[in-house]
């Protein structure tokens, strides 16, 4: 995704960059975590909430130069941070951002499938945006959830335990607006066996139906 | 020795990450139903001393990969502030291909993480402790956030935290995609809100680290266990697993198995015993099996004659040309393509290669483009030994041990299935020549 990491040409670039007030209050909450004199610290979490405030989920270069003010430290220092880490998009994505993981692990289970499904449903190739904006896909290494594999994210959400169908379906929801079951696709609760788990039986309801699972999963 | 726990399964009782499933609340309440924040205040009350002998008698080694015996680590900070403050820092960047055990404990067991917060920072006369978590886990940081909050407002953590008079206070600092902020430098450089690149050591951060200060980074599977091997005592942690290998270990088990998952067992179980008591077998039975990469990415591969019975921990695997690392167990079946699977891994280090010391950044691009050649055999035989020179060119040339990470799973290859890249090579030469 070498691309990604450069910043967008000129002519994408916005004029101007400021937070949102309720922006700049969670911008001030983020700051006082770290001790006084060392604000550099919140360049990381500022530049995601900056890249969370654009339209096309992405960092404008005013908007690295706004945060190197704020923070009292120089541009190209922010600029450093914006390019080394790839969760910066440099340029606008689509609103549904597609990260594919196809390291080993996922490779072993099916990742390809997953990869083929996007390109032959979308229309794209990888690293490619759809023509209305609403999809981007890209390839990533490994989301840390190689139990569950296959798996892709897509903006914030895992969607693990992937088949071919299980990827059409996700996507063909998010096509119609709808928002899929985020998780395993497979019926599976998360790390344990697929057919129930094997351990630890007296803390999951004897392999029973979870018996509140929405209000344990807390971010829903 | 026979450890205890490796005949039988380990039992439930047992386990430090009851809920790591999930089917649990993971919040305070259903944190404290599973006996966490239990007696929290006397355990600091027993002191600082105590609680380091206590870890060191554990036998705890660092479940982040390197396996350095923790209450070792904790020794080194001072004991005695000079005016700087000292740090706790939990490594939560979990992105070491296969590895995906620290994310269960965050989004379904997290106070497991801020009560073990607690109890080592006080050992280390820390007042503070930040998380770094990759910036991928979303909802894990959202839940081990939710309970955080909780913590604060119970007065478990934050000033004169659970009544003991220690005032403590813990932040959440997410990544933003970067596999060498793994490693505890970069991590360092990265919550400083620099690029992720590593230090040269010495100084150690014990003596400099976070802001220059005292810091020790320990991996969030160490620290979450703590509050259990410091109720249930040293002695009962070191009772599982082999002699300088103690402890219970969340295992994950990826790949070509039946049934993937993760699951907590006693240190020292047989590899295969794992496999097909917890996942089923491999798929296709023992005998399908190719290969286990038994530690994450970074360690060499086992062939399956070796697979047959080691045992898994850190000695056993170390004896057999690999390594424990995350226990990340990556398993391949026959069908796969062994050569892909390695070049895949390689190019995964390419990706993540930080860039600052040559051997590195230049090496992971090599050795990723003729792997990718080696994978259609477009090679002469000769050049097989030229990657493993570059290999030997990598390794132990650079700041960190990413360089290692990168060489050390094709030298696991070549050195396993060599004659399978000579025949990949020799089949093309041929079909060329034709």
């Amino acid at each position: 995704m070498s691309h990604l990491r450069r910043p967008a040409p000129k002519e994408l670039q916005p004029v101007s960059f400021a937070f949102t007030p309720e922006n700049l209050d969670k911008a001030k909450k983020i700051i006082a975590k770290y001790p006084e004199g060392r604000q550099q610290s919140a360049v990381m979490p500022l530049l995601d909430l900056a890249q969370r405030q654009t339209e096309g989920n992405w960092v404008p270069t005013v908007a690295m130069d706004y945060l190197a003010d704020m923070l009292e430290m120089p541009a190209i220092r922010v600029y450093e941070v914006a390019t080394f880490y790839t969760m910066y998009n440099l340029a606008p994505v689509g609103k549904n951002f597609i990260q594919v993981c196809t390291t080993t692990p996922c490779w072993l289970r099916g990742s390809a499938d997953v990869v083929d499904t996007c390109k032959k449903e979308l229309g794209i190739g990888v690293g490619e945006t759809t023509q209305d904006g609403q999809f981007t896909m890209i390839e990533v290494e490994c989301l840390g959830a190689c139990v569950n594999a296959p798996m892709m994210q897509i903006n914030d959400d895992y969607y693990e335990d992937l088949t071919a169908d299980t990827t059409k379906a996700i996507l063909d929801a998010l096509k119609k607006g709808e928002k899929p079951k985020v998780g395993p696709q497979s019926g599976r609760k998360g790390c344990e066996p697929i057919d129930g788990p094997k351990v630890l039986k007296a803390f999951c309801g004897c392999g029973a139906a979870p018996q509140d699972a929405d209000a344990s999963k807390g971010d829903a | 020795m026979q450890a205890k726990g490796t005949p039988d399964m380990l039992q439930d009782k047992d386990r430090i990450f009851t809920n790591l499933y999930g089917f649990q609340d993971f919040g305070l309440k259903g944190a404290q139903s599973r006996g966490n924040w239990d007696g929290t205040k006397g355990l600091i009350e027993k002191g600082r001393d105590w609680i380091i002998d206590e870890m060191k008698s554990s036998g705890m080694r660092g479940r982040g990969g390197a396996g350095f015996p923790t209450g070792l680590k904790w020794s080194f900070m001072p004991k005695e502030s000079d005016g700087r403050p000292s740090y706790l820092v939990v490594n939560a960047d979990e992105g070491e291909p296969g590895t995906c055990k620290d994310r269960e404990i965050m989004r379904n067991d997290p106070h497991t993480l801020i009560e073990g917060c607690l109890l080592a920072s006080f050992a280390m006369n820390a007042h503070a402790a930040y998380i770094y978590i990759r910036g991928e886990f979303y909802h894990e940081a959202s839940n081990l956030q939710l309970a955080i909050d909780q913590a604060y407002e119970a007065g478990l953590v934050g000033k004169n935290a659970c009544g003991s008079g220690w005032d403590f206070d813990i932040y959440l600092h997410l990544g933003a995609g970067a596999y060498i902020c793994g490693e505890e430098t970069a991590l360092i450089e990265s919550l400083e809100g620099k690029k992720g690149q590593p230090r040269l050591k010495p100084p150690f951060p014990a003596n400099s680290g976070l802001y220059g200060c005292p810091t020790t980074v320990n991996n969030v599977e160490s620290i979450a266990a703590v509050p259990t091997i410091l109720r249930r005592g040293g002695s009962w942690f070191s009772s599982f697993g082999r002699e300088n290998n103690h402890g219970t270990k969340l295992f994950a088990i990826s790949g070509h198995v039946e049934k993937p998952c993760t699951v907590e067992e006693a240190m020292s179980i047989p590899l295969r015993e794992l496999i097909e008591k917890h996942c089923g077998g491999v798929r296709g039975g023992w005998d399908n099996l190719l290969a286990v990469i038994p530690g994450g990415s970074s360690v060499p591969l086992m062939p399956k004659d070796v697979c047959d019975d080691v045992l898994m921990d850190f000695d056993g695997l170390r004896e057999v040309g690999s390594g424990l690392g995350t226990a990340a167990v990556i398993v391949m079946d026959k069908s796969t393509d062994i050569v892909y699977a390695i070049a895949r891994l390689s190019e995964f280090y390419k990706h993540e290669s930080c860039g600052q010391c040559t051997p590195c950044r230049e090496g992971t691009g090599w050795m990723m483009r003729m792997m990718t050649r080696m994978v259609r055999g477009e090679a002469t035989l000769d050049e097989i030994d030229l990657l493993w020179d570059v290999t030997k060119q990598v390794e132990g040339h650079t700041i960190c041990a990413l360089g290692d990470a990168a060489a050390w799973p094709i030298q696991g290859l070549i050195r396993h299935f060599r004659p399978e890249m000579e025949r990949r090579i020799k089949e093309y030469r041929a079909r060329i020549a034709a």
